[in-house]
């Protein structure tokens, strides 16, 4: 289980997580939702000590996760970023084994050359495109290598930031069926961070809106539409008119 | 202006530049650090001695011969002033390997690699390569900073005796072919002036140049706002630090050789 209690983080002056209550069960998919700047990725990087929260206790199964074996800890996840972050000068098998030819979970590149082109067929990529460069592939197929290395080194945890954004409704909807798929095949705790909502549905199985830099409403995905929440009703509908302020 | 306000702005201007100079320094000790400490990450180090001094090669190569030529005809012409003529194989020599060598190398390093780390390590930033470095377990300093450094630190004294000797032989060719010098003679004035010293003092400063040349490129990157403004600025920032800090810690080096 992932807990995050009472977390608050600025830069500056502005307050982006003002005492962020969340608990992500384990072997659950939770969509975090909300609108530009409010604050979603900083929550995601701080669960992953990519920043550091100002105060508040962050938990991944009882641990803090700012002490500890830091290597042991972040080995429990993978990522799949926004833009893919996929590292431009290694090709697309040395990435999605990036894991696992080096550090801990090393072995021999033979073997972390077949993981990956297994990893990459799970994904929906041939094993040509293995030995191809990242900046050779369309932006679908930099999503779907991103997705065969975060789930390369087999995570407990999953985090997808924004994993459709910049697709096609398409490749959006089999961005988000493979990661439902996997999600659920290997049994891993998901957190994604999402503006779509066609991938919220397809997702998530709880989802939780952030607000002014706390958690505006939280429950099961199946209660979304009826939740009586008008901040969360105005963004689900896409609603220019609401308590949420649309600058235009 | 007000004399206190102009002093408090002199303050805060010092503040800044100290405090600018501190996390320099602290990167850099982080940096070396790094490199002692395992994991080592041998393909990322064998790649940098390749981008930094096997590449390097032609540009330190042509900036060398040219300007030995040009030191031996500027030596002659000025020689010739008071009958002096036949000093150009001692001075092109010495000019090239205590002084001219390694900052020429130095400069061409901080154009050439200084420039291509930070735009390199700054885009990985923008793009979030970097965070993805860290979910991976994977430490960007070890990774991406300590091979760049051990590179430099390795390769630029030997990009500095490669420039010093081509430097040498431009000279030597515009004094044999151009000014009438007799090659044997010139030859064996410029081996037997050059002197241990000065060879190490040339090694020395180009091991420095190296590594104010790859730590300021790393810091540069690392440190680099977001978009491709930042990247440009970076990688802006990081050349003119570089060439900055070189010849200062030249004239340091070269204070510090004379007083020896």
């Amino acid at each position: 289980m992932i807990k995050l209690g009472n977390v608050k983080k600025s830069f500056g002056d502005n307050h982006v997580l003002q005492g962020l209550n969340l608990e992500i069960p384990k072997g659950s998919s939770m969509v975090i939702i909300g609108g530009s700047g409010t604050g979603k990725s900083v929550a995601l990087k701080c669960i992953l000590g990519l920043i550091t929260p100002d105060s508040g206790t962050i938990t991944v199964d009882g641990q803090d996760a700012r002490k500890g074996d830091r290597d042991a800890f972040l080995a429990k996840f993978g990522m799949l970023f926004q833009g893919g972050a996929l590292f431009d000068s290694l090709p697309v098998w040395q990435n999605v084994a990036f894991r696992l030819l080096r550090g801990s979970l090393k072995r021999p590149a033979d073997e972390a050359r077949e993981i990956a082109i297994e990893k990459l067929r799970r994904v929906g990529l041939k094993p040509d495109v293995a030995d191809r460069l990242p900046a050779e592939l369309s932006g679908g197929m930099q999503k779907r290598v991103g997705l065969a290395r975060a789930i390369a080194a087999e995570p407990e945890i999953i985090f997808f930031d924004e994993p459709t954004t910049g697709l096609d409704p398409i490749m959006s909807g089999v961005i988000n069926d493979l990661i439902r798929e996997i999600v659920v095949e290997m049994g891993a705790t998901a957190m994604t961070i999402t503006h779509d909502m066609s991938s919220v549905r397809a997702i998530a199985d709880n989802v939780a809106m952030l607000h002014n830099g706390v958690i505006q409403w939280t429950g099961p995905v199946a209660d979304m539409d009826a939740s009586g929440d008008p901040h969360l009703d105005q963004f689900i509908h896409g609603r220019a008119e609401g308590p949420i302020e649309a600058v235009r | 202006m007000n004399p206190i306000s102009m002093l408090g702005q002199l303050g805060r201007a010092v503040l800044t530049v100290m405090a600018a100079f501190g996390r320099v320094a602290i990167f850099a000790l982080d940096a070396l650090s790094h490199m002692l400490r395992p994991p080592f990450y041998p393909r990322e180090f064998g790649v940098a001695l390749l981008n930094i001094g096997w590449l390097s090669l032609p540009v330190v190569g042509l900036t060398a011969i040219f300007t030995g030529g040009a030191l031996a005809l500027q030596i002659y012409a000025g020689g010739a002033r008071f009958n002096a003529e036949a000093v150009v194989p001692q001075i092109v020599a010495i000019g090239m390997v205590r002084e001219l060598g390694p900052v020429l190398v130095g400069l061409m390093i901080a154009a050439r690699v200084t420039s291509s780390i930070a735009a390199e390590i700054a885009t990985m930033k923008v793009t979030e390569q970097i965070d993805a470095l860290v979910t991976l377990s994977t430490h960007p300093m070890k990774y991406l900073v300590a091979p760049r450094v051990l590179a430099a630190l390795l390769t630029v004294p030997a990009l500095v005796a490669v420039g010093d000797i081509i430097g040498i032989a431009g000279g030597y060719t515009v004094a044999v072919q151009n000014l009438g010098f007799n090659s044997a003679a010139y030859l064996r004035n410029t081996v037997d002036f050059l002197e241990m010293r000065d060879i190490v003092s040339s090694l020395v400063k180009g091991a420095a140049f190296g590594t104010i040349a790859a730590i300021m490129g790393c810091y540069y990157g690392m440190n680099s706002g977001r978009g491709a403004q930042g990247v440009g600025r970076a990688t802006k920032g990081s050349v003119e630090a570089a060439a900055v800090l070189i010849l200062a810690a030249n004239f340091v080096l070269t204070g510090v050789f004379f007083s020896l």
